[in-house]
């Protein structure tokens, strides 16, 4: 079984108000299974920390398995670290050169302030989600299935927006720290389906107030947040958006 | 639902504005551009002949010019406003700066630093109007016949300017930065009008890069023809 070591820095802090720095973890960063993943390796050195009595990393995770959003840090320089279309729960060690420096460190962004460590707190995403990403559902007797009919390829678009899991990445990859790309692929899930039809001026002017409002960025179109998404998230969802928008402005009220 | 004046003052709303007057002084280059071309004419009957008809416009130039000025000032302005508040989005970077993952990614100088490319064309605009807008005109010496009538020689003017190094080269730096801008602008414009589609988004940016160099080399290369005296080799 081949193993790995690596020069680790890890970005510590202990609470959000406190300053933070970068503790060199290397002396436990050696013989790492390079099948492991990123999250698994941070879990080695986790054990090797708690058993020399210190403090363990703190970070988030729970699916491991890609799909849940939970996990995401920035590792040299790169959201979810250098594979595209991968989440760090799903980076493995072998991907690395054995003796590479890695330096990890949280999403950096105002909106996203660190809880501690590699934690950080995206609630925001919430707001922005609450403030219009939802359709109102009739009650009373189920509807015929065949009351909406949909194209495939409508259905394929909209659930390609759909795919996007909320980890933060985008805004982390940023160079404004904008939430275009979330806002975005919310908006575009509903805006290409019937079902999204009655709310979509409401949704789009509430959701971009609600993201403007948590302080993040605007879109210069650098398009990093599409390199960056785990899901792949296209910029058209950005495009959509605009002219979601664009729509209810010249709608007027 | 969305007054106007709310949609217009939102993120969404101010690269609208920023997309619009963009392109607007993107129609003034071409036809600057289209001017300044008669430059590379080592004659200045036709340069000249151009700028007196602007100028036989009267109270009507003044106008056009004041039109103008209002665009650049309001696009930069809607520049500064948005970038204030983007400044503050994130206010700790990466310890070790961010790399691109690659992918249909802009991540470099022209996307990332319009701010910076748009500061220096603004400072640049500033010097470039006292220089040569309210530079020597006829009663400095510097007159030409035009069709038999007095006129302004600003194609000697300009000549003579380019000759001096100290002068040329930093114009021509200058248009690299103007190159820039227009190589991610040209795109972007369109993107913030979410006027993007997959299908033609390579194409559109290809053509953004031809728009750029088209303008940058074609400005660029005016200082370099005098400073290289090419008018003199060609005689
Ligand atoms: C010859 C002059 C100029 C031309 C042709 C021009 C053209 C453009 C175009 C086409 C865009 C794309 C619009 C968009 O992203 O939606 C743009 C964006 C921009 N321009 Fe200019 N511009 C000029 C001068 C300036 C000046 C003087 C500034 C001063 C600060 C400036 C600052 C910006 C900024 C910051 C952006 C990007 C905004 C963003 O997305 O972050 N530009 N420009
Ligand atoms: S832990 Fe669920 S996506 Fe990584």
């Amino acid at each position: 079984m081949a193993t790995k070591s690596f020069v680790l820095k890890v970005w510590r802090q202990d609470g959000p108000d406190s300053p933070g720095t970068v503790e060199d973890l290397t002396e436990y960063a050696k013989d790492v299974n390079e099948h492991a993943s990123f999250l698994e390796m941070l879990d080695l050195i986790n054990e090797r920390l708690m058993a020399d009595g210190k403090r363990p990393i703190e970070f988030d995770s729970d699916c491991r398995e890609g799909i849940c959003g939970q996990c995401g840090c920035v590792v040299n320089g790169q959201a979810h670290g250098s594979q595209r279309g991968t989440t760090v729960c799903q980076l493995h060690m072998r991907s690395f050169e054995d003796g590479q420096t890695i330096v990890v460190e949280p999403f950096r962004a105002t909106a996203f302030p660190v809880i501690k460590d590699l934690v950080v707190d995206r609630s925001a995403f919430d707001k922005i989600q609450q403030a219009g990403g939802y359709v109102s559902v009739p009650t009373g007797p189920k509807p015929d299935a065949n009351s909406f009919k949909i194209g495939k390829e409508v259905s394929d678009r909209a659930f390609d927006a759909a795919a996007c899991i909320g980890c933060g990445a985008c805004v982390a990859a940023c160079p404004n720290a904008s939430a275009s790309l979330f806002t975005g692929a919310k908006i575009t899930q509903f805006a290409l389906m019937p079902q999204g039809a009655p709310e979509r001026k409401r949704r789009v002017s509430r959701m971009v107030e609600t993201m403007d409002d948590l302080g993040f960025g605007h879109c210069s179109n650098i398009g990093e947040c599409e390199a960056a998404c785990p899901k792949e998230i296209s910029l058209e969802s950005i495009a959509i958006m605009k002219r979601e928008y664009l729509k209810a402005m010249l709608a007027g009220s | 639902m969305l007054p106007l004046k709310k949609a217009l003052t939102s993120s969404l709303g101010k690269k609208y504005l920023m997309a619009a007057s963009g392109i607007a002084l993107v129609g003034f280059l071409v036809t600057h551009l289209a001017a300044n071309l008669l430059l590379y004419l080592p004659e200045g009957e036709l340069y000249n002949g151009y700028a007196k008809a602007l100028h036989d416009w009267g109270p009507l130039l003044i106008v056009a010019e004041l039109g103008l000025g209002g665009l650049f000032l309001f696009h930069a302005a809607v520049a500064t406003g948005l970038h204030m508040k983007t400044a503050a989005a994130r206010q700790k970077g990466y310890l070790e700066g961010q790399r691109s993952k690659g992918g249909n990614s802009r991540f470099g100088f022209p996307a990332n630093k319009m701010i910076w490319s748009g500061g220096i064309l603004f400072a640049f605009l500033v010097l470039h109007i006292i220089h040569f807008r309210f530079g020597p005109g006829i009663a400095e010496g510097y007159e030409a016949m035009v069709n038999g009538e007095s006129a302004r020689d600003l194609h000697r003017l300009v000549a003579e300017e380019f000759r001096k190094a100290h002068i040329a080269l930093p114009y021509a730096a200058v248009m690299l930065f103007l190159g820039a801008h227009l190589r991610h602008g040209f795109w972007s414009w369109l993107q913030s009008l979410g006027a993007m589609a997959p299908k033609y988004d390579k194409i559109i940016y290809s053509l953004g890069l031809l728009v750029a160099l088209a303008f940058a080399l074609g400005f660029l290369g005016i200082p370099f023809w005098y400073l290289l005296d090419v008018p003199g080799m060609l005689k």
